[in-house]
């Protein structure tokens, strides 16, 4: 049984339901807090880092998105602590892969910009990583930018949860972590595929994008994702 | 006439857009020469980077040894150094190179890629440093302006402030890409 209990995000206090995310309680209180793999309708995985929140009386940062609510909790969302921390995790993302805006599709409508903008990255302090990625066209209507992926898993839960296809998973570890398309085949070979693009959708850069599209032209329906989620609840 | 500021401006691994965007910022040019000469850079001809300049403006990565040595000069000559636009920013396309080896880059390009007369160039040009970099990973950058190219109020706020004293915040300007 979900019960209710009260809450304190930034001094406010809210009543939540047992089961509830902070970062849901806050978001439908209309309190931002920036999350890229955070995707509403699918499940939470504490991956980028960016929800980061203080919570009195517990000794470290908490992701938002996985961490559920309890009777008096207080929430601190926002603070220099956790702007600079914030920062050093989209710098990070941008260190790690080659992320050229300028020559990217999803340049104006990408989620990473749009947040480093926002927090006033000016530039990366950290040296780049240059990897060597590949681009996999194999697929007949998408295309998989490796270079602008930030293992956010995104696709691979909208394609598991919501397709219920499972094409998306990771190989490898750490820093060579990479996307894979079944047992790592080209994704236009992949024959689990129903070529549906809900984790074209779903991706918050321009890692995956419709074929045809010149730079800044792809724009993203997210929100298909997160309405077909909710059109299904109670089923 | 001896206090007015100076600007020395250069153009590094860049496609010259980003001085195209400071001429972009129209009349704002005026008001910019009202408080300050240009004293170095594509727009003027001075041959070498002066001695105590204001405010140094630098567009593109650093790619080749004459591009390290410029931004070293420009550094070592001026007050303030500006990073203008993507290039000396983040390395952006010039960057893009990074992941090959250079020997192997000119060889597609200029033995590979070429039909007439296939060579790498080596009189007249500089050196190809191994990978096109910021700025700020060779030289202390005092400002960043992103953007490719960065828009022309991004700029005349950047040097109105700079020239007025106040330190700048492009604030909603700031832009990638």
């Amino acid at each position: 049984m979900s019960e209710k209990v009260k809450v304190r995000i930034d001094g406010e206090v809210l009543t939540a339901t047992t089961g509830q995310t902070i970062l849901e309680v806050a978001r439908a209180n209309n309190t931002y807090i920036p999350a890229l793999c955070y995707m509403e309708g699918l499940s939470a995985v504490g991956a980028c880092r960016l929800c980061m929140v203080e919570i009195s009386g517990v000794g470290k940062l908490q992701p938002a998105c996985t961490t559920p609510v309890q009777e008096g909790l207080a929430v601190v969302t926002a603070s220099p602590q956790l702007e600079a921390y914030r920062k050093i995790a989209l710098e990070l993302l941008f260190a790690e892969r080659n992320h050229v805006c300028a020559v990217c599709v999803s340049s104006g409508h990408c989620e990473l910009q749009t947040l480093a903008q926002d927090h006033g990255v000016t530039h990366v302090r950290y040296p780049y990583g240059y990897p060597r990625l590949a681009v996999d066209t194999s697929h007949p209507r998408y295309v998989l930018d490796h270079n602008r992926c930030i293992l956010c898993s995104r696709c691979v839960r909208a394609c598991a949860e919501i397709e219920g296809a499972h094409v998306w998973d990771f190989a490898g570890r750490g820093i060579r972590s990479m996307l894979v398309s079944e047992l790592s085949r080209p994704w236009g070979e992949a024959t689990t595929c129903t070529s549906c693009g809900k984790c074209v959708q779903a991706c918050p850069t321009g890692a995956m994008a419709e074929k045809g599209w010149g730079v800044e032209e792809m724009t993203k329906q997210r929100s298909v994702v997160s309405r077909l989620s909710s059109m299904r609840e109670g089923e | 006439m001896m206090d007015r500021p100076t600007i020395g401006t250069c153009w590094l691994d860049g496609c010259s857009g980003c001085h195209m965007s400071l001429l972009d910022i129209d009349e704002g040019v005026v008001a910019v020469l009202r408080k300050a000469d240009i004293v170095f850079g594509p727009l003027v001809d001075a041959q070498e980077w002066p001695e105590g300049v204001d405010v140094a403006v630098v567009e593109g990565a650093i790619s080749s040894q004459d591009d390290l040595r410029l931004a070293q000069t420009a550094r070592a000559r001026s007050s303030v150094v500006v990073a203008l636009g993507d290039c000396a920013v983040t390395g952006n396309v010039p960057a893009m190179r990074n992941g090959i080896p250079t020997r192997k880059l000119l060889e597609r390009i200029y033995v590979e890629g070429a039909t007439d007369q296939p060579q790498i160039p080596t009189e007249g040009v500089p050196a190809l440093l191994k990978q096109a970099q910021p700025l700020h990973q060779s030289i202390r950058v005092d400002v960043h302006v992103p953007g490719c190219p960065p828009k022309p109020n991004a700029i005349l706020t950047v040097l109105s402030d700079l020239l007025e004293g106040r330190e700048p915040d492009l604030g909603s300007r700031l832009r990638f890409g």
